[in-house]
């Protein structure tokens, strides 16, 4: 059991930091971002591609630098070209695909079995006080933690406030004086920086990268944060910024026990789709359901 | 002071919905100047004041505020030094951020990473209790909680909480009711005289509209068809103003809520 939990907690961990970029984008700035999926990928990728050429930290930064850019032209494509925000989104999608594979150097798979990545370079120095086998906790605990902080005090300053103000009400923002197309860049490019750690950190420590790995991401991250909504309902931006990681958590636990009782794997994305469905219409459904009931009622006389 | 020289806007140009709503106006304010604006529907009004705020660009004329030609420039930069607040009290404030987050976003103070000082929190305490709304206790709920008039009164301190060159009212006070519209209207009153704001006011109140302030604009067709000030202004009662619009627009005064509200 033990170690079924501490899987769950090193993939939720990792993929907590791309449903704390959906926190920002979707749940403060009020953007659908379906650019999620392929930027997934790219941050996988980057992250590859530069640590098999021999520099395991460089990658992971150089994965967050391709994410702020794949986030800027989404945020460019959406408020300065036209694009409906959605659409932006779906086109980038389809563009990364390409360029994922030829960032990997036109293959759609690449393998790190014999690559110093930040997973090995640590397991190394654990070995040493004979923690060998906590390394990926470490990272993605360690990841998390700073990604939670800085959104946390990121949403506090001056920009974040605008970036909030923007998702809440654009009205109120060009009366403030503050540019709405400059918050969503902004807010776009940090979110997606997020997303391409969290490609580089899955990809990392599985050893390997797949031009598929994050497909369907952008789901499974909207269901964690929704769960995690579900289970702290503070209007705090503190509390809703661990509830997010604990809905990242909860989604991997849940979705670990449900293999252990022989859901094929496959089931994930369909499972994920059906939660996010759930969570979204579940309040709709319920506040149609008086005019509903008397519909029902009148059938019946 | 303000110089609007010759503006006009055609909405929808060159289809069965091409309307003219501005055409041609030309107004100056001066630095001081508390002028209220009246018209029927859709007179020009808010378009007007859109205009000046930069919701749109003119199709042609130029807007001169204090020496600088802002013709063309984009309306959050324009909001800098024009505050704005609307009839529907949910515009101006962002529902979900605290009382606090929405005054420090308008006060604006220091860089785009700077956070809140512990000093500021208690300047802008200050700021929220001259309200008098008991709102100073409650700077860290979400905005949404408040009412119509206290979200109004919070929009109307976040607007002039680093005075503006220009102040505009677009019937900020209509939405409230009564004795709350009333509250807002003194609030008004009070931060412009002691900020000395320029501000231009739309209003549906005839009454208010020749008692408040020192000028009186009427709008009709996207022009201005009579400006009033001074000694001619103070002895006027509404039967006069209304008398005067049919005279200088060729038919009645037709505004659902002004007549409602006689």
């Amino acid at each position: 059991m033990l170690p079924l939990f501490q899987t769950a907690l090193e993939l939720g961990l990792i993929s907590s930091l791309t449903v704390l970029a959906l926190f920002l984008s979707y749940s403060m700035l009020n953007v659908c971002d379906l650019s999620t999926d392929g930027c997934f990928t790219l941050g996988a990728a980057v992250g590859a591609v530069v640590a098999i050429s021999g520099h395991p930290y460089l990658s992971v930064i150089a994965a967050m630098v391709a994410g702020v850019a794949s986030g800027f032209i989404t945020a460019f494509l959406q408020t300065r070209m036209g694009v409906d925000s959605l659409l932006a989104g779906i086109i980038m999608n389809t563009a990364l695909y390409s360029v994922n594979i030829g960032i990997m150097g036109g293959s759609s798979l690449l393998n790190m079995n014999r690559t110093d990545t930040i997973f090995t370079k640590l397991s190394d120095l654990l070995s040493g006080i004979n923690l060998t086998g906590f390394e990926k906790l470490v990272i993605s605990g360690v990841a998390a933690v700073i990604v939670a902080a800085f959104l946390y005090l990121f949403l506090k300053t001056k920009i974040g406030l605008a970036i909030r103000a923007t998702g809440n009400n654009p009205d109120m923002v060009r009366s403030s004086s503050v540019n709405p197309v400059m918050t969503t860049i902004v807010g776009l490019c940090v979110s997606n920086a997020f997303t391409a750690l969290s490609g580089c950190l899955l990809a990392q420590s599985q050893k390997s990268v797949n031009i598929d790995i994050g497909s369907g991401m952008v789901t499974v991250a909207l269901a964690s944060l929704l769960i995690g909504s579900t289970f702290i309902r503070s209007r705090r931006i503190g509390f809703r910024i661990i509830g997010t990681v604990l809905g990242a958590f909860i989604f991997r636990l849940v979705y670990t026990i449900a293999l252990r009782f022989n859901m094929p794997a496959y089931m994930l994305k369909l499972v994920s789709s059906v939660i996010v469905i759930i969570a979204i219409s579940g309040p709709y459904l319920k506040s149609r359901y008086p005019e509903f009931a008397r519909r029902l009622e009148k059938k019946r006389c | 002071m303000l110089i609007i020289n010759d503006i006009s806007k055609t909405f929808n140009p060159g289809t069965v919905n091409e309307k003219t709503a501005l055409s041609h106006l030309s107004l100056t304010v001066n630095d001081g100047d508390f002028i209220s604006i009246i018209g029927s529907n859709g007179a020009g009004k808010s378009t007007l004041f859109n205009a000046i705020a930069g919701s749109f660009m003119t199709d042609e004329g130029r807007i001169v505020l204090d020496g600088v030609d802002i013709t063309m420039t984009p309306e959050h930069v324009r909001a800098r030094s024009i505050g704005r607040l609307f009839q529907d009290p949910q515009k101006g404030t962002a529902p979900d951020m605290s009382i606090e987050e929405n005054l420090a976003l308008a006060a604006g103070s220091g860089g785009w990473l700077s956070r809140l000082s512990r000093r500021e929190r208690s300047d802008l305490r200050e700021r929220v209790a001259v309200l008098g709304m008991g709102l100073e206790d409650r700077m860290s709920s979400p905005v949404g909680l408040l009412s119509g008039g206290q979200r109004q009164a919070l929009a109307l301190l976040m607007a002039t909480i680093n005075p503006p060159k220009l102040l505009l009212l677009d019937e900020h006070t209509a939405a409230l009711d009564p004795a709350t519209s009333e509250k807002v209207g003194e609030l008004t009153d009070k931060i412009v005289a002691t900020n000395r704001l320029t501000c231009l006011m739309i209003t549906h109140n005839l009454t208010s509209a020749l008692q408040q302030g020192n000028r009186t604009l009427m709008m009709e067709g996207g022009r201005i068809i009579l400006d009033i000030s001074g000694s001619k202004r103070d002895g006027m009662v509404v039967d006069d103003l209304l008398e005067m619009f049919k005279t200088e627009a060729g038919h009645k005064l037709d505004n659902d809520r002004i007549l409602l509200a006689r």
